[in-house]
């Protein structure tokens, strides 16, 4: 696909010469009006892949990326949109398939997807309160109730951090990259107590 | 099952066999164990393998898999309990009669494995009472076999089969001849 096709029709894209496939950054305001016109005349007939994004020290916080496949030129286009308000449009009207991704986004980052027509969580129970992959959200958890309270009230069960230390993601050579998250960061380990 | 278990001596007794009610409804209960494949992970795969031909588990006594709680008395809890799930595996395990056993298969299942995390709960015994642990990531399916085994032998050894206590209640089961 001629990276201009994209540029020209919808004047708010940035071209972000992606290494290893067309990348571009489109508006939210764009996105569904983009992946019809990708869809439908340019043959990216496959959505294979819709995630979030948390992207530390950017104006917006988090972010969508979606990855188009044309099953007849064989190749591979990415979008990227900013979730400005932690809201986005919804693609599940274009692409079935994007429901459940929807989903899951919503369900680890808090990203509100417009349009979606089942807009519940997806891993964790309807009634968690947190958003586990935002890079505030510490890797063991945060205490919160069992999600069944009769189980609860029989087992005395709460959902509690789970101890890191020994544990497989503990590394002990300080933090691999600034961009990446790590055990070590914890603000609190078995030896040293949650103040 | 241990020689003082019954008494047998064909010269005085002739056809009649004295022991223990204990030791028969033990010996009973042991060798017909229904289990209850509650399969959440990899785990699983390996106790399907113990309940194919290769394996076997039908040689021990054991291998009326029941996918219904009703019909089980021994729930196999083979792989990662999230706590999403931990919620249907209790409920599972109320709905079992009475007299029941858990056997947590593999590390997960045990302690929660190498998921230490905001999802997962941190062995399946912090919501239902585990009678064998059996380690491994995923076990073998002898070490499973094992696991049964050690089971039997429990089951063989427990006292009281007739009167147990349920939540505050006592059960008691009367033979009827």
């Amino acid at each position: 696909m001629d990276a201009a096709a994209l540029t020209s029709r919808f004047p708010a894209t940035q071209d972000l010469a992606g290494k290893d496939m067309p990348t571009f950054r489109v508006a939210a305001g764009d996105l569904l009006a983009a992946v019809r016109f990708l869809r439908d005349e340019h043959g990216f007939d496959l959505l294979a892949d819709l995630c979030g994004l948390e992207l530390q020290g950017r104006p917006v916080r988090f972010g969508v990326v979606l990855h188009l496949l044309s099953t007849t030129h064989k190749e591979y286009v990415r979008l990227h949109v900013d979730a400005v308000g932690d809201r986005v449009p919804s693609v599940s009207s274009l692409h079935p398939g994007a429901n459940w991704h929807e989903r899951e986004a919503y369900d680890m980052f808090g990203i509100v997807f417009e349009g979606h027509p089942d807009p519940r969580r997806i891993l964790m129970w309807d009634s968690y309160p947190y958003h586990p992959l935002r890079k505030d959200f510490p890797l063991a958890g945060i205490e919160v109730p069992f999600p069944a309270a009769d189980v609860a009230e029989v087992t005395g069960q709460k959902v509690e951090p789970a101890p890191m230390m020994g544990g497989p993601f503990v590394s002990h050579g300080g933090k691999l990259s600034e961009g990446e998250p790590s055990a070590l960061d914890q603000s609190w380990t078995e030896e040293k107590p949650k103040a | 099952m241990v020689k003082s278990d019954f008494g047998y001596n064909s010269k005085v007794e002739g056809e009649v066999i004295v022991t223990r009610a204990d030791a028969v409804v033990n010996w009973v209960r042991s060798n017909s164990v229904w289990p209850m494949p509650m399969g959440l992970a990899c785990c699983a795969i390996e106790l399907m393998a113990a309940g194919g031909s290769r394996f076997d588990i039908s040689r021990f006594g054991m291998e009326v898999m029941r996918f219904s709680p009703r019909q089980a008395d021994c729930m196999i809890v083979a792989g990662t309990v999230t706590y999403k799930m931990a919620e249907v595996v209790r409920r599972i395990y109320d709905q079992m009669a009475e007299p029941k056993w858990v056997v947590a298969m593999g590390a997960c299942a045990s302690t929660g494995g190498m998921y230490r995390s905001y999802a997962t709960l941190q062995g399946v015994d912090n919501i239902v009472p585990v009678d064998i642990y059996i380690s491994g990531c995923p076990p073998r399916p002898e070490a499973l076999l094992d696991g049964m085994m050690l089971l039997q032998e429990k089951i063989r050894q427990e006292g009281g089969s007739l009167r147990r206590t349920f939540r505050g209640r006592t059960i008691e089961t009367k033979i009827v001849s």
